[in-house]
């Protein structure tokens, strides 16, 4: 009996392992299972084995899981980068894990925005083939994707990656390398590496605009509430310090597990807290299970209005408009945002992946990677990555997006991008109710004075 | 005071839904020793019942019965899920008893392949059920919201436990399988056919399984990962109760609902999670059988 008992941490403890729980519990299960196993001489043989067979299985499932996912519609194996009829580059994202609710979006408009661009006769007369790499929500996978994509595919620029930590991962490939990595997402900002184009919004571009703004509306205390990871403590460093500044009282902060599902005692704390609005910073499923369970104690947007920074369309979809109605978001883009490049945009979106689809934040910012990129090539006139680069850096290069037109700021990589404050219709639609003209970028927020005063630093 | 009653609320009803998805697991892996890594998948499967139900009703009944659907949902996930338990103890379960290693990896595969198989059926993107009108919202007493859904699924994991308990030592069927349980030869040997017996314990714990993910889908999302965010604080349950002790689970998902719940209250949703699992090693260290031990005259403990 006792056999069976530490053989199933074990087992327990290798496929947390695999299917990525996080390294705590892993740990405990695994010295669990020492305590269980470890006394007896003999059984040290029977773990070797074990283990021996319990890793060759997880090695053979990973291994098949990467050799399947790498998709390649190259032809053959291309010698030079821009040789011949064809430019390649590289997609990465997670096709795989935890991360690919997400992630498949991004991937979808960087193929429509390739597809466009080829329809119109490509850049600088050549076609353009991608590469598709998966990062299986992996950082360390996502480095070594991308340095087989820069070394071995000879891919002229990368698009991809969605969280911090798998940038984060891949940034020293790129500046090893001297290639180019196209980002797609808001994130937290205190980073600007020349190999890098943030298409998404930097903090002064989503986080402090909309704090401004709620302090405008007349709201006095206010709660943070996030996954524990780095982009919700890095935000909340920023929004604590501008609270602090403005004389706003941030009347709580908590942080929740990744998968947590069960969000009782935050609830609590937040009824004990009683703040005017929830600055809300969860992501992936967390989001769900905190909004149906506040539903479930009869709260709506009346009692406890919220200010999310990563819900857009497809979660609006998941949660239900029911449940979101009334609340607000923060991002550069909304479906409905009314421009006739959107128009175009999701009309053509639907059209090649589906009539339920939605766009959203994200996808539209790496869509406009792919432009952007092509606007860079053809400024330089050249695929070479040190010439589209000192193109970037000079400034100027300009693309009319879905969002509105687009410039990249040479100093520091980011876009030049409007704001826009969201509030939940009744039928699922993201509404803008407060738009800006185009800011400029600011990922150290070195223009505001109360940031200088905290001296915000990353969170690695 | 509403402090108080609020946070014993919330942990009692964090302890019954750890209970609902460890049930199941008590009978499979407690009784019947079958270490079933896709258990977890069966809760999933139940979940996704109950979205298709909700879709069925949508697309092909009056708005007027839609309420209705949640509880026709119930019956379809555990329906599905007993006939899924049963076809797998059939097929791979069967062939591996007695070779516990092997019956991990047999069904560590499945769970893998009935995950992928939920994310091409039903996308990447999670889904959400709609909490039926009936248990919409919560009630209100004094300073206290108590949530419907919350209540409910209390409600039905006493009237699982009812089941299971009258099942298992009331009922004929339960003699049998308890017997089977304590010594195969000496059942075999007075007429019972031990095989049927194995195959409807397993059919029915895998059919706990989905009854209980039919009730989580109330709470949050479902996707294809779903069952794994359950299935560790199961695992433990069950082992912390004393492997093969009904009441055993009782406390272990007692004791992790009341401390995870009461240690956040103070602390963070992070520590919490460590100091509950270092409270369990420490109980173990001590207890190494669980909590609750089976007096048995078998040799093989």
């Amino acid at each position: 009996m006792r056999k069976s008992i530490s053989t199933l941490f074990l087992f327990i403890a290798i496929a947390a392992k695999t299917i990525r729980l996080d390294n705590g519990v892993t740990m405990e299960l695994v010295s669990m299972w020492r305590y269980f196993f470890g006394r007896k001489k003999e059984n040290y043989m029977k773990i070797r084995k074990i283990s021996a067979i319990a890793l060759s299985v997880t090695m053979a499932i990973s291994m098949i899981g990467c050799g399947g996912a790498a998709k390649s519609s190259s032809s053959g194996a291309g010698s030079g980068a821009a040789d011949g009829e064809s430019v390649k580059v590289g997609i990465l994202y997670s096709a795989t894990g935890s991360m690919a609710i997400s992630e498949g979006a991004v991937k979808d408009a960087e193929v429509l925005a390739i597809d466009e661009i080829n329809a119109s006769g490509g850049v600088l007369g050549k076609k353009i083939e991608y590469v598709v790499e998966d990062g299986a929500s992996e950082p360390s996978t996502f480095a070594t994707k991308a340095e087989k994509l820069i070394d071995q595919d000879k891919v002229v620029t990368v698009f991809g990656c969605w969280t911090s930590a798998s940038r984060k991962a891949v940034k020293p490939v790129f500046e090893e390398y001297g290639n180019l990595l196209w980002y797609p997402v808001q994130y937290e900002g205190m980073e600007d590496s020349s190999n890098i184009v943030y298409t998404g919004a930097a903090p002064n571009q989503q986080i402090v605009p909309a704090i401004d703004y709620l302090i405008e509306l007349g709201y006095k205390k206010f709660f943070l509430l996030g996954s524990d990871y780095v982009f919700p403590r890095t935000a909340n460093m920023i929004i604590n310090a501008q609270c602090k500044a403005k004389g706003i009282e941030v009347v709580g902060e908590e942080y929740a597990q990744m998968d947590q599902t069960d969000f009782s005692s935050i609830i609590s704390k937040i009824e004990a807290a009683a703040p005017d609005v929830i600055i809300n910073t969860l992501n992936g499923t967390g989001n769900l299970s905190f909004f149906k369970q506040m539903s479930e104690k009869n709260y709506t947007a009346d009692d406890y209005m919220t200010m999310s920074f990563s819900i857009a369309e497809e979660e609006v979809k998941t949660i239900g408009a029911d449940i979101l109605a009334n609340h607000m978001v923060s991002w550069n883009y909304y479906m409905t945002t009314d421009t006739p490049e959107n128009k175009a945009f999701v009309e053509a979106y639907k059209k090649a992946y589906g009539e339920e689809r939605v766009t959203s934040d994200p996808a539209e910012a790496a869509y406009d990677a792919v432009y952007l990129w092509k606007a860079a090539v053809e400024k330089a006139g050249s695929f070479e990555v040190a010439d589209v680069i000192a193109a970037v850096e000079e400034g100027g290069i300009t693309f009319a997006a879905p969002e509105g037109t687009v410039e990249i700021a040479g100093e520091n990589h980011h876009l030049i991008k409007p704001v826009r404050i969201g509030k939940v219709d009744a039928d699922g639609n993201i509404n803008t109710v407060m738009e800006t003209d185009p800011v400029a970028p600011d990922p150290y927020l070195t223009t505001y004075e109360w940031a200088v005063e905290a001296n915000i630093q990353p969170v690695e | 005071m509403a402090q108080f009653i609020n946070t014993a609320f919330n942990a009692l009803s964090l302890s019954s839904i750890i209970l609902l998805t460890s049930l199941g697991l008590a009978i499979t892996f407690g009784l019947m020793r079958v270490i079933n890594m896709s258990h977890g998948e069966f809760l999933m499967i139940g979940a996704y019942m109950t979205y298709v139900v909700q879709e069925i009703f949508v697309k092909f009944f009056p708005e007027s019965i839609f309420s209705l659907y949640y509880f026709v949902a119930l019956i379809a996930a555990f329906g599905v899920t007993f006939i899924l338990g049963a076809v797998m103890e059939k097929f791979v379960i069967s062939r591996l008893y007695g070779r516990e290693i092997d019956s991990l990896l047999a069904t560590w595969g499945i769970s893998i392949i009935l995950q992928q198989a939920a994310r091409t059926i039903f996308g990447m993107q999670g889904v959400n059920v709609q909490v039926p009108a009936v248990l919409n919202g919560g009630i209100t007493i004094g300073k206290c919201t108590f949530s419907y859904n919350r209540l409910f699924i209390l409600m039905l994991v006493v009237f699982c436990m009812v089941l299971v308990w009258y099942i298992m030592y009331r009922s004929n069927f339960g003699k049998q399988m308890r017997a089977v349980m304590q010594n195969r030869a000496m059942a075999q040997c007075m007429g019972i056919n031990s095989r049927k017996v194995d195959m409807i314990t397993f059919a029915f714990g895998s059919g706990l399984a989905g009854l209980a993910g039919c009730s989580v889908a109330l709470l949050g999302s479902i996707d294809s990962t779903v069952g794994q965010s359950y299935i560790v604080n199961s695992f433990i349950a069950v082992v912390l109760g004393g492997v093969g002790r009904l009441a055993g689970t009782v406390f272990g998902s007692g004791i992790i609902g009341f401390s995870s719940i009461g240690i956040e209250n103070y602390t963070s949703a992070s520590i919490a999670k460590a100091v509950v699992l270092l409270i369990i090693i420490i109980v173990l260290q001590f207890r190494p059988q669980g909590l609750f031990t089976m007096k048995s005259r078998s040799l093989d403990e």
